[in-house]
């Protein structure tokens, strides 16, 4: 019977064989994909930029710079816990603290300035993930050409904000 | 009606009637110099924008929009920058051989062009031995590499040119195996006479799956030949900068780019004469209606057509395929290709001989 014993010496050539086949069967499948591709034209996902500047499509995790943003009060939720700045492989964020006094006359740790060297930043999104309380996070904002090197520098929290209620 | 094969008979005669023979065949070679290289040029410009914007929409980019209407005078425009820029030539470098290396590419795609029949009766050189000459011609081309690669006095270009000498050795055996396969099956070598056995349909359907198997493996091998991506050790982007023509420049470096895209054409024309019927309409058995109306498309416009399919289904290949290493590259050829053609010379030698084709 045909199962009975085992044709060893068969054994490298229907290797051989399986092999051309597969090859043959997976290049197959990636012409089937590139040519799905040159036919449907309107999966082309380039964006032709200054020409379409209003209508700019970007991708949802394309990252161009780090804000703080405000509410309408001029309220952050920065508690300046330098976990951003901890975080930042390459030294990107600074946090400069102020005392505040609160309502009840005590003294409290708050931020004066966050400062963030655009120049520096590599959009890792590291600081984004530290960030405990949410108050970071990146804008879709690319074009941030300068003539000034000290223009990239930018203070985050907008001037005369306070830390939202409840957020610790 | 209007053909290829009607204007040069008028030509002929016209040249006949106002000149004596010896004139008239200088005249005609001249005519037909001249009407090879305006052929080479507008190859050169077609093709380089096809694979561009081939390439672009397989990965979903727009390729080249900008110049002219959709982008169509972008190879122009390249050609006129690669005209104008300064040809060097390394101090290192062996100047005789460095200068000659492009035109001996250049030649040997030029050589190629003889033997291919463009349309009904319209052909340069009807040789007896139309694909000995082919594969004897196209195996020259490595010199052309070689020269450029040993001249430039770069260690890349030596490394590039080496990988290239390789290759071509190695895959003109199943592109010469592949191409045997047709010859077998018609017993003529004349490109014209396996043009005429295809009239009651191609070889590749005529022939059954040996036919096909032969196909497949001389597309491969011409892409290895070609010295084209999946098959591109002699320019090895990534890891020789651009191999053999890493020192040129100018319209030396656009020599050897028009003879890569020459060549392209010229064996997609070839498969098509072998496995496709050349300029041969679409013929099915004696489906007498079905033959006819396929007889009032021109022979040229099939041809072209079949060969423009073909250079597509490379261009396909290039962008699809991942790229081999040199030693994968000679594995693919002589444990797999290699004997699998053999076989399926023997195949197709006891279908001949048995009469089982069509």
């Amino acid at each position: 019977m045909a199962g009975t014993f085992k044709l060893i010496a068969f054994m490298p050539v229907k290797k051989y064989i399986s092999d051309i086949w597969g090859a043959v069967r997976s290049l197959l499948k990636g012409m089937r994909r590139t040519g799905y591709y040159f036919t449907h034209h309107k999966e082309i996902i380039t964006e032709q930029y200054p020409d379409n500047k209003e209508t700019l499509n970007l991708p949802e995790r394309f990252k161009g710079e780090v804000v703080m943003p405000h509410d309408e009060k001029n309220e952050h939720r920065c508690t300046g816990c330098q976990a951003c700045e901890l975080a930042c492989p390459n030294g990107t964020i600074k946090v400069i603290f102020k005392n505040e006094i609160n309502a009840e006359g005590k003294k409290k740790k708050a931020i004066d300035k966050l400062v963030y060297h655009l120049e520096l930043c590599t959009m890792c999104n590291l600081c984004i993930v530290a960030c405990p309380s949410d108050a970071i996070k990146m804008a879709q904002t690319f074009e941030h050409s300068v003539f000034d090197r000290n223009d990239l520098i930018k203070i985050l929290n907008n001037p005369g904000s306070k830390i939202m209620d409840g957020v610790e | 009606m209007w053909s290829f094969s009607n204007i040069s008979d008028n030509i002929h005669d016209w040249l006949s009637a106002n000149l004596d023979p010896t004139w008239t065949t200088i005249a005609e070679m001249v005519i037909a110099g001249i009407a090879v290289i305006s052929l080479f040029a507008v190859l050169g410009l077609i093709l380089v924008l096809m694979e561009r914007k081939v390439s672009a929409w397989m990965q979903i980019r727009l390729g080249p929009n900008r110049v002219g209407p959709k982008g169509m005078f972008q190879s122009l425009a390249d050609t006129i920058k690669l005209i104008v820029k300064e040809g060097m030539t390394p101090d290192g470098a062996d100047k005789f051989l460095f200068n000659l290396a492009p035109f001996v590419a250049m030649i040997v795609a030029m050589l190629l062009l003889a033997p291919i029949a463009f349309a009904a009766n319209f052909q340069l050189w009807d040789l007896n031995i139309g694909v000995l000459y082919v594969s004897a011609i196209s195996s020259l081309s490595v010199i052309g590499i070689l020269m450029a690669g040993w001249a430039s006095n770069n260690k890349y270009s030596l490394l590039g040119a080496m990988r290239s000498g390789a290759q071509i050795v190695s895959y003109e055996l199943s592109a010469g195996l592949s191409v045997l396969a047709i010859v077998v099956l018609t017993g003529s070598l004349q490109m014209s006479e396996i043009v005429r056995s295809q009239a009651d349909g191609w070889w590749i359907f005529k022939g059954h799956i040996p036919a096909i198997i032969a196909f497949v493996t001389f597309i491969i091998a011409v892409t290895a030949e070609t010295n084209r991506a999946p098959f591109d050790m002699a320019e090895a982007e990534s890891e020789l900068t651009a191999g053999f023509h890493t020192e040129y420049s100018g319209m030396k470096f656009a020599l050897f780019f028009l003879a890569e895209y020459v060549n392209v054409f010229i064996v997609c024309a070839i498969g098509a004469t072998l496995f496709l019927g050349g300029w041969m309409p679409l013929h099915i058995g004696n489906w007498e209606g079905f033959n006819h109306a396929m007889d009032y498309v021109p022979s040229s416009i099939w041809f072209f057509g079949k060969t423009f399919f073909l250079i597509f289904l490379i261009m396909w290949f290039r962008w699809t395929f991942p790229r081999l290493r040199i030693d994968q590259l000679l594995n693919l050829e002589w444990k797999y290709l290699l004997p699998i053609s053999m076989i399926n010379l023997l195949l197709v030698t006891l279908m001949a001989i048995l009469g089982w084709h069509f």
